[in-house]
């Protein structure tokens, strides 16, 4: 039961940041009880819009209507008297306080000048049972999951009397288990009659969820679509102005020698718990082995592992026949090996080094980027230029900082660095995260040129998607060991889905 | 000595030294929880401790017993608005606060022997008239044991101290200013979402350390040097700073670990008077407080974790 009432219109909005325009002349707008899904690719002006409509920024030209009159929204506290509420993409929570801490701060409830927990914590129980949003208030937010962190986020713009809820990428650190019940959330709001904006670059996701689709490109309005007369690919190419190739074309594997042999690996996590508990697999040349699995049942130990970063306390690593259980870093790298991991920004990138440095940075010590210690910058230079112009990183210079450059291009920069080592072995970790269509699409190609030249290419992601495309053979990681190895031409996503809770495999297929 | 004597003893020096870190101290938790790193204390100590010795010797015939009190208060005022100058170079022009505590400290001691040698034509000023006294609490002192050794002749800015830290824990974590105060020190960004004043909050954290500190070094300079010099203030901002760390940015861990370092300064001075200590040879006792504020940064400062954004310049995007 929708009417058609706009609670939101936003005409013809201008955002000027110095002579860039993140956003030029959009138009949108919200009906009641509607979710509305936001697409663009990365640096559209998705975020730019919704900050504009939450008070983060002033727009430099247009108007905003919301429930039909004309207003002003110059600060977050005019977007909640607004009932406007957005959750971040970056959770905006205190790590240390209290989830019920958390809820209440800037919309306090007081006796006298002492803060009322009690009475807090009564309504955000209400509100907890009301949307189906589970989570303890006493637990501090370091406590509890990423999914229950966003559950706290709900529940401060809920407490706020929100009614205009707005989401920037909200699956984006979420895994599939955890992105079915939040999509169960999102409808439960929009039929208590809440109005929802979703940011996403998810087409899959739009799909499952929203009524409209209103589609922006490079800060301008590309069309607005119900989501039902619309087809994904088309969606793809509003988004991202041209033909996009979603169907990967993938020649035949031609097999090669064992390049990784992995024997009966035990590591420990970070908490000192057992993360891979005797995992054993090969890796061939010319070959995409896909790791599928849930977030945290061994992958990021397992990269540690293989590149040295952590401590294998028994089993063994051979890269080329060669024991590399244990060794340096560099040593491992040498022999060979490239990373790209999961984290870009804390592992792959030095941000505030410039884009030149972050190329250099694994071959800077050896002749000739350096004699004697003393590097030499003209070379460095040169070849960095070299690299931007062949992986197509959009940039002003290669001496400019790598944190300057998009999320993609600054994937790109790694990409360049790590593939341009020509390593028999390519350690893929999640090399897409948070990535538009376009960017994905790149990468996917790059990967699969690799295959085609004979690397042995080990790629570990929560994507099904990509494992799925890419993957010559899937093995799925389940509580640190191999829960069933699969061929991706005769497996489903439920399939894949159950090993992934840990159901093992026997010989029978799934029905 | 009997034990009774020698306990007391300890007790009474040991607060009496207390009392100038835990305020400090607690300006520090202060700053630092709103986000603001605050190194300068030691200045702003010193400028606590050199306007009320100015004022006490000023005005001692005027104000008579009342005086050092009323010094505290005005150290404290010159305390706060000597932090000014951090939370301006810090909050608006987005300063280093390392840097910026380094200029208050430095600062701080040439103007002040400046301004004494402007005003007295002399180094250092005379030894005050008027001083705190003793006072002992009526009933509790006639407790048996504890009675004589806690309240009896005891150091009543010491009390003072210890009610203010008991007060600015609970408004700390149990107010509506305490809890947005705290979350400019943990997530500047996301308080401002939510519509809390994060310059606001992060001037009333500097200015509240500022006042604090300032009535630290007034404590010090009228309970214990007397007068004022360029070595009045010499290690206790940093001491109080160590205090903090150890308390773990809470307002009662650092009134602990305060009186934690004030026991150990007041080992170092009552020390000959004391069976055991009196072997000790005396350069030993005097390193003894800075060797344990040592010790202790060295073995807390990686465990204890400070607010999440200290240190963290905030800049609001237009």
């Amino acid at each position: 039961m929708k009417n058609t009432t706009n609670v939101i219109e936003m005409r013809h909005i201008v955002k000027d940041f110095n002579g860039f325009k993140a956003n030029n002349d959009i138009n949108l707008t919200l009906q009641k009880g509607e979710i509305l899904a936001l697409l663009g690719e990365n640096g559209a002006g998705k975020s730019t819009l919704m900050n504009i409509l939450s008070g983060l920024l002033t727009p430099s030209a247009g108007e905003i209507v919301v429930r039909g009159k004309k207003v002003t929204i110059k600060n977050p506290t005019i977007a909640k008297k607004l009932g406007i509420g957005m959750v971040h993409q970056h959770f905006m929570l205190m790590d240390s306080f209290t989830v019920l801490e958390n809820i209440i701060l800037g919309h306090e409830v007081t006796k006298g000048i002492r803060l009322d927990f009690k009475k807090a914590q009564q309504e955000i129980k209400e509100l907890s049972q009301r949307y189906n949003l589970n989570v303890d208030p006493l637990k501090k937010v370091s406590e509890i999951t990423v999914a229950q962190q966003q559950r706290v986020e709900i529940l401060k713009i809920l407490y706020r009397g929100a009614d205009i809820m707005i989401f920037d990428e909200p699956t984006a650190v979420l895994t599939p288990q955890e992105i079915t019940e939040f999509i169960q959330i999102l409808h439960g709001l929009a039929n208590e009659g809440k109005s929802i904006i979703l940011i996403t670059h998810k087409l899959e996701e739009i799909k499952q969820v929203a009524d409209r689709v209103s589609v922006i490109r490079a800060g301008k309005s590309v069309g607005n679509f119900k989501v039902a007369d619309v087809s994904n690919n088309r969606l793809a190419e509003l988004m991202v102005g041209r033909h996009v190739n979603m169907q990967l074309d993938k020649a035949p594997a031609i097999i090669g020698k064992t390049i990784l042999k992995v024997a009966n690996l035990n590591v420990k996590n970070k908490q000192n718990i057992p993360a891979l508990k005797g995992l054993s697999f090969n890796l061939r040349a010319g070959e995409i082995l896909g790791i599928a699995g849930i977030d945290g049942n061994g992958q990021d130990e397992l990269v540690q592992a293989l590149t040295g970063l952590t401590h294998i306390d028994s089993g063994h690593v051979l890269i080329n026949d060669q024991e590399t259980t244990n060794q340096e870093v560099r040593k491992i790298t040498e022999k060979g090996v490239s990373c790209i991991p999961a984290d870009r920004q804390k592992f792959g990138l030095i941000l505030p080094f410039s884009i030149a440095d972050n190329l250099a940075i694994q071959s800077y010590y050896k002749k000739p980027y350096s004699h004697h210690h003393v590097l030499n910058h003209d070379l460095i230079k040169q070849h960095a230029q070299k690299l931007v112009s062949q992986f197509d990183i959009r940039t002003t210079g290669v001496e400019s900082p790598v944190s300057d450059l998009s999320g993609g291009n600054q994937q790109k920069v790694i990409i360049a660095r790590e593939l341009s080592r020509d390593s028999n072995l390519i350690i893929a970790f999640q090399p897409t995260r948070g990535l538009d269509v376009g960017a994905i699409e790149y990468i996917h190609h790059q990967l699969l040129a690799q295959r085609a030249k004979g690397k042995a290419i080990l790629l570990i992601s929560y994507e099904l998607d990509e494992i799925m495309q890419l993957s010559d053979r899937i093995i799925v990681l389940h509580d640190g060991n191999i829960s069933g190895e699969v061929k991706p031409d005769d497996t489903s996503d439920k399939e894949l889905g159950l090993l992934m809770t840990g159901v093992k495999k026997e010989g029978t297929t799934f029905a | 000595m009997n034990l009774v004597a020698i306990l007391s003893l300890l007790v009474s020096s040991t607060i009496v030294y207390s009392t100038p870190l835990i305020f400090t101290a607690l300006g520090g938790v202060y700053s630092e929880n709103s986000g603001i790193t605050n190194i300068g204390l030691e200045g702003i100590m010193t400028m606590g401790a050199f306007s009320a010795v100015v004022f006490n010797l000023t005005f001692a015939t005027s104000f008579g017993k009342l005086t050092p009190w009323l010094g505290l208060i005005v150290g404290g005022v010159v305390g706060l608005l000597f932090s000014f100058l951090h939370a301006v170079a810090t909050i608006n022009f987005h300063a280093d606060h390392v840097i910026s505590g380094t200029v208050l400290n430095l600062m701080a001691p040439p103007l002040a022997v400046f301004l004494i040698k402007a005003i007295y034509d002399k180094g250092q000023t005379e030894n005050i008239t008027q001083s705190f006294g003793y006072f002992s609490f009526p009933g509790l002192v006639k407790l048996p044991l504890i009675g004589p050794i806690l309240f009896e002749n005891t150091f009543a800015p010491a009390w003072v101290a210890i009610f203010v830290a008991v007060f600015l824990w609970w408004i700390l974590y149990k107010t509506r200013f305490g809890l947005r105060l705290r979350s400019c020190g943990e997530n500047p960004q996301a308080a401002d979402t939510l519509g809390v004043n994060v310059y606001g909050m992060r001037y009333a954290g500097v200015l509240i350390s500022g006042f604090l500190g300032g009535i630290g070094g007034a404590v010090f300079a009228q309970a214990i040097s007397g007068n004022f010099s360029i070595s009045t203030i010499v290690g206790q901002g940093f001491m109080a700073l160590a205090a903090m760390i150890f308390g773990k940015w809470n307002p009662l861990g650092a009134m602990l670990a305060s009186l934690f370092f004030g026991f150990a300064q007041s080992i170092s001075i009552i020390g000959n008077q004391l069976p055991f200590f009196n072997h000790i040879p005396s350069v030993y006792m005097q390193i003894a407080p800075y060797v344990i504020t040592i010790i202790i940064l060295v073995l807390f400062f990686g465990k204890s974790v400070a607010p999440a954004a200290d240190g963290q310049n905030y800049i609001k995007s237009k």
